[in-house]
């Protein structure tokens, strides 16, 4: 059978989905911020709520987000996307409001925020990337940076004494009373994508429901920041953030 | 029962990434010795007739830029 | 009949939010204005207006809060004082770049660093040279007693919404605290969905098919974008300026000299200028009521008449430098001041007019 005869409309079994603009993403090859991106985007079209969701972009390499998702989006003071979601999601409760963030975003500068809102069990959802390091400024040690790991700030490889240790803020999260999903997902194969889809998926439902904030960590790579392919990072990141980091739901209710 | 698939790739916009490649369950995808305007080695069907559709290789791409076909046969 | 309620200043800011129509309100505990927060709690407008009231977690959060709900077209408002601003810093130049509307009360005290709870004016520069980073500005609006401080709620929204512009009332700790007689206007209900939608077309409403999203940020990454963004805030403060100056005058007519004070000060200035007055000296007084814009042409259009001006604030001197600005050497401007905390009185004002001034 010819390849001109499969590629027909009628045979089309995967596009990419309207909700993503045709801006050719800035995120350097293989990063899975667009990965993820397409998930949101996919969730949102699935559900028909594009009229009804604000997104809401970090300080960070996702910053410019509202260039790749069509739908209304407010862009953060570094760290305070929870505190914006949160003010929001009460004056619009008829929203779908997220936020999107990064590791030093999320886990250092706005870790007040984040706990704060979750504790409050704002009616948001909260994406966090945890690639464990500072893209978009050129590498430097986030507070989720494994011991040993180097990074620009931290050359030698993280050390306890000097740096304190990676901060697991999902597990804190999960302690808090307010949220009603957290979890911790990937997208760095095809399993590991259609899984992150359906707790984005769960994430936005939740957020109708009246019964807290959902929270979804998404281990990611960097490989510009860790300086390697984007196949390499995926390795790495399976062979040392995954036990570190769990993969799975760390609370549903 | 048998199905046979095919992917076109946005070569204009793929970043020759590879994640496509290092999913495909049939070494169907493979990157091109040319480069796009961008001077990327975008993907592309290396092996035609081994892809099944699967849309795993559009499932991770992480800018969008592959489409699925499929057929049953 | 309308109805007057005797209450503090502060209280008056909760009932001008709930009567004026503001959606939310986003703060955290700070003396001496606590009682705003104290009061919307209370009064539970959430049960009758739908109005939102929320304690944050820090004043970074508050005004962060205040520009998330701002992006979606929504009156909301923050109060502070002094210290709890300086927080705010970066959140108010975000607010500004992304051009968006919100109303922010400081009841000043005195500083730096955490300083005295007693009453201040020493956050003139930070409220109207920009306390945060970048070229900016803010309206600025200074009550002088709890009426003022109810008004002024809906005025500054009415004004922030008009330019797409943060919107600050410069209170201090006198008018917070003292109670008044506070005439309540009638309850303007807050706006529908609908309105919003029509009245700003760039709030976040949500993305339909008839319209391209709209995305609030302060961000552009190309310098020519940026430069462009500011002339146009240039330009929108030069329309400001233009069009919404506000003060009042005492005894100007035929005035020799000129005291020019704002908030609390313009109070004992008045009776200053009652006190020189029975002397048999010449004085009137302008206070400003925005102090963004500033009335620099209504200050300097007085000067063919004036012998000197004196400019009294609790600080140690900021406002003057605008006075000295506006007159531009043409006339004597003295200052005189107390700060710290210390609230000066009329008799001080008076003294320290006929020494500076020789009389």
């Amino acid at each position: 059978m010819d390849v001109n005869d499969i590629i027909r409309p009628e045979n089309m079994v995967y596009a990419k989905t309207p909700i993503l603009t045709d801006t050719v993403m800035h995120y350097c090859p293989g990063c899975p911020h667009g990965t993820v991106h397409k998930v949101i985007a996919e969730v949102i079209e699935e559900m028909g709520i594009q009229d009804k969701t604000i997104g809401i972009s970090p300080v960070g390499c996702a910053v410019l987000a509202y260039n790749y998702i069509d739908i209304d989006w407010e862009q953060a003071a570094h760290g305070r996307a929870p505190a914006l979601a949160t003010a929001t999601k009460r004056l619009n409760p008829d929203k779908y409001v997220f936020t999107y963030q990064g590791d030093g975003d999320l886990a250092s500068i706005g870790t007040a925020e984040v706990m704060h809102a979750c504790n409050r069990g704002e009616n948001i959802v909260v994406i966090f990337i945890n690639n464990a390091i500072y893209g978009m400024t050129g590498g430097q040690m986030a507070p989720t940076t494994l011991l040993g790991q180097k990074t620009a700030t931290t050359p030698y490889g993280r050390d306890a004494k000097l740096n304190g240790y990676p901060l697991k803020i999902t597990e804190l999260i999960a302690q808090l009373e307010g949220t009603c999903y957290v979890t911790r997902q990937s997208a760095h194969n095809p399993a590991a994508v259609r899984k992150l889809k359906k707790a984005v998926r769960k994430a936005f439902e939740n957020s109708m429901m009246d019964k807290g904030t959902s929270f979804v960590e998404v281990v990611s790579t960097c490989n510009s920041g860790w300086k390697l392919s984007p196949v390499q990072a995926n390795k790495w990141m399976e062979e040392n953030m995954f036990p570190f980091y769990q993969l799975g739901d760390l609370k549903d209710r | 029962m048998a199905v046979k698939g095919a992917i076109v790739v946005d070569t204009d916009k793929c970043k020759g990434c590879g994640v496509c490649a290092a999913n495909c369950p049939t070494q169907t995808i493979a990157l091109s010795k040319q480069v796009n305007g961008k001077g990327y080695n975008f993907a592309y069907m290396e092996n035609p007739d081994n892809c099944t559709g699967c849309t795993n290789c559009a499932t991770v791409c992480p800018d969008a830029v592959i489409t699925v076909y499929r057929v049953k046969i | 009949m309308a109805e007057k309620i005797l209450m503090k200043g502060n209280e008056a800011i909760a009932h001008g939010a709930i009567r004026c129509g503001a959606d939310g309100y986003f703060g955290y505990p700070i003396t001496p204005q606590s009682e705003v927060m104290e009061t919307l709690m209370e009064e539970k407008p959430w049960e009758t207006t739908g109005m939102v009231v929320l304690q944050a977690e820090s004043e970074t959060s508050s005004i962060n809060m205040v520009y998330g709900g701002a992006t979606t077209g929504k009156k909301v408002m923050t109060s502070s004082s002094s210290l709890g601003i300086s927080l705010m810093a970066e959140g108010l130049s975000y607010l500004a770049g992304a051009e968006l509307p919100c109303v922010v009360v400081n009841v000043m005290r005195g500083g730096p660093g955490l300083g005295t709870i007693q009453p201040g004016q020493a956050d003139y520069f930070q409220a109207v040279k920009g306390g945060g980073h970048g070229d900016y500005k803010m309206i600025v609006l200074a009550p002088a007693s709890a009426q003022d401080m109810y008004d002024f709620v809906g005025l500054g929204f009415d004004l922030a919404f008009k330019y797409r512009i943060p919107a600050m009332i410069l209170s201090d700790g006198v008018i917070g605290q003292m109670m008044e007689k506070v005439e309540l206007g009638e309850m303007k209900p807050r706006r529908t969905a609908e309105e919003i939608r029509e009245q700003c077309p760039w709030a976040l409403t949500g993305k339909t098919s008839d319209r391209n999203r709209n995305i609030i940020t302060s961000l552009a990454l190309d310098p020519n974008v940026q430069e462009r963004t500011n002339i146009r805030l240039q330009e929108k403060y030069k329309a400001i300026q233009e069009n919404e100056v506000r003060y009042t005058t005492y005894m100007v007519e035929d005035a020799e000299y000129l005291f020019v004070a704002y908030g609390s000060m313009s109070r004992i200035c008045e009776a200053a200028v009652d006190q020189a007055r029975e002397a048999g000296y010449k004085v009137g007084l302008l206070r400003p009521v925005t102090l963004f814009p500033y009335p620099e042409k209504q200050i300097c259009d007085l000067v063919p008449q004036l012998k000197g001006i004196l400019t009294v604030e609790m600080s140690a001197g900021q406002m003057v430098e605008d006075v000295r600005l506006a007159v531009n050497g043409k006339v004597p401007v003295e200052f005189f001041g107390r700060n710290g905390g210390i609230v000066p009185s009329p008799d001080e004002v008076y003294e320290a007019f006929v020494k500076l001034f020789n009389k």
